[in-house]
């Protein structure tokens, strides 16, 4: 009776014991509030066997969570964090996987004309001139540092725009909530935009300037430095996702009929 | 207005045709919770008991930190089993972190301070009813612990859904800890969390009325049980 108990007790507290071989992802939030990782999970799953556990955060704690081995692989979106994390070792190496591009949205009416800019800072610089109100991640995401360095290149510090600047701290889908409920301009991914329920008011404004080009990297954990990584399984998963079957599951996703994400790795 | 009703229609149709996904995560919050509130009763019940008939000179003090402790920010707790689970940190080798265990250990450190704060204050009044009558029979101190806890028991279950009520509608610490990975960790709460962050307020809310339901069902289902608020005071 008490060894029936304990079992029990034990099998409540440790319900992962008897799964399949598990792999654990930091992923960005754009990749989940978009729906790509709906698409991808079962194919995963069915194809290698593999229960990819993702943990949806900002490029920041994703490659914090990488540096303290607490997942096997990172999905990011930061090109220059990205270097960096691989040259202090953290990470084997960086494979790129897929691309989308970043959008400017704002409220329909376009008070600061946004719409008519040639390049994204412009646009940056008309948002800055007609003072409207614009929503920041502000979370140390991939978004949030493409939008820093967009008003760096801008020439425009968004310490200096006061109180039109909001940063909110909190992932794509809960900034944009805010944005709608500012009716206010922010930069998002196309993805996590087109697919997102709460639009209200705003409007996609401005796009295509390359500048705004959002490439994916797959980094995965160095095992030299946690042993415990499970390398083997990331090897595997990186395989898929760069190669033919990767490339139709990622392509495969789409809205309104345009591929949100474009696959663009090289298969070895 | 319209996202509210569309958000009842949501509740009631995902209810009434057993949504595989909805009863998964359901499943998980009680698991999660159930598990820590028990755990955290069977320490919180007899610390309660113990401090209602014990006098040493710093017992005050342990009551008011016990107290106080009530107010513990679950985002707090959560950051700090976090650091402590994490691979870098001194329990990194158990591999708990982002697992229902992690998400139990901080859910216990919550809920603890407030069942046993509780259960004091409870068994505090019914020692002075009875401390004449143990004192006299010349019982031992466990003696005395296990029939305040067992007279005591309405008052105590109170105690232990007051802890259930926290529990089951936390975020931020099993977000932390649990890391809300679909299938392993994903509970009401979290998925709630996630779905606003979609901009999906319909399932969002819908998930929310399907939370609150489950806290009344419990608590009607657990007071039917013990026939509290039937038959005589005790």
């Amino acid at each position: 009776m008490t060894l029936r108990f304990i079992s029990c007790v034990l099998a409540v507290l440790f319900p992962m014991l008897a799964h399949a071989e598990t792999v654990r992802m930091a992923v960005t939030t754009s990749f989940e509030n978009s729906g790509l990782a709906d698409v991808l999970l079962p194919p995963i799953k069915d194809e290698l066997d593999l229960d990819l556990q993702l943990l949806v955060v900002g490029t920041g704690q994703a490659l914090t969570l990488g540096a303290a081995g607490d997942v096997d692989a990172v999905l990011v979106h930061s090109r220059a964090a990205e270097d960096a994390f691989v040259a202090a070792g953290h990470a084997t190496h960086r494979r790129e996987i897929m691309y989308n591009d970043f959008v400017l949205v704002g409220p329909s009416a376009d008070p600061a004309a946004i719409a008519d800019a040639t390049t994204a800072i412009e646009a940056l610089q008309r948002i800055d001139r007609a003072d409207a109100v614009f929503v920041s991640r502000g979370d140390d995401s991939g978004t949030h540092k493409m939008e820093l360095s967009l008003w760096d290149k801008a020439g425009i510090a968004p310490d200096d725009l006061g109180t039109s600047y909001q940063s909110v701290g909190s992932g794509m889908g809960a900034a944009l909530n805010t944005a709608s409920g500012l009716n206010a301009y922010i930069l998002s991914d196309r993805p996590t935009w087109l697919t997102f329920g709460n639009k209200g008011d705003l409007v996609l404004l401005f796009s295509g300037d390359p500048a705004l080009f959002n490439p994916y990297a797959l980094l995965p954990i160095n095992p030299s430095r946690h042993s415990h990584v499970n390398a083997d399984a990331v090897a595997r998963l990186e395989e898929w996702l760069a190669g033919p079957r990767g490339k139709a599951a990622i392509e495969s996703y789409t809205f309104d009929g345009q591929p949100l994400f474009v696959h663009s790795a090289v298969a070895n | 207005m319209n996202d509210l009703s569309q958000g009842l229609a949501e509740a009631i149709y995902r209810v009434a045709t057993l949504d595989p996904e909805l009863v998964d995560i359901t499943l998980r919050s009680l698991q999660v919770t159930v598990t820590a509130v028990v755990i955290a009763a069977a320490i919180a019940l007899p610390l309660g008991a113990w401090l209602a008939v014990t006098r040493f000179w710093a017992r005050r003090y342990v009551i008011a930190v016990l107290n106080a402790l009530m107010g513990l920010p679950p985002v707090v707790v959560g950051l700090i089993v976090y650091v402590m689970l994490s691979r870098s940190g001194p329990f990194g080798v158990l591999g708990l972190l982002f697992t229902p265990t992690a998400m139990i250990i901080a859910q216990v450190i919550i809920v603890t301070p407030l069942i046993a704060s509780v259960a004091h204050q409870a068994l505090r009044d019914l020692w002075s009813e009875y401390h004449d009558l143990l004192i006299s029979l010349n019982t031992t101190k466990r003696q005395r612990i296990a029939t305040l806890l067992w007279d005591g028991r309405r008052a105590l279950l109170t105690a232990c859904l007051a802890g259930f009520g926290r529990a089951i509608g936390e975020v931020g610490a099993i977000m932390i800890v649990g890391g809300n990975i679909d299938n392993v960790t994903r509970v009401l709460t979290t998925a709630i969390a996630l779905e606003t962050g979609k901009g999906n307020f319909s399932l969002a809310l819908g998930l929310g009325f399907v939370l609150i339901t489950l806290a009344i069902i419990l608590n009607l289902l657990i007071h039917s049980l013990s026939r509290t608020e039937r038959s005589n005071l005790w």
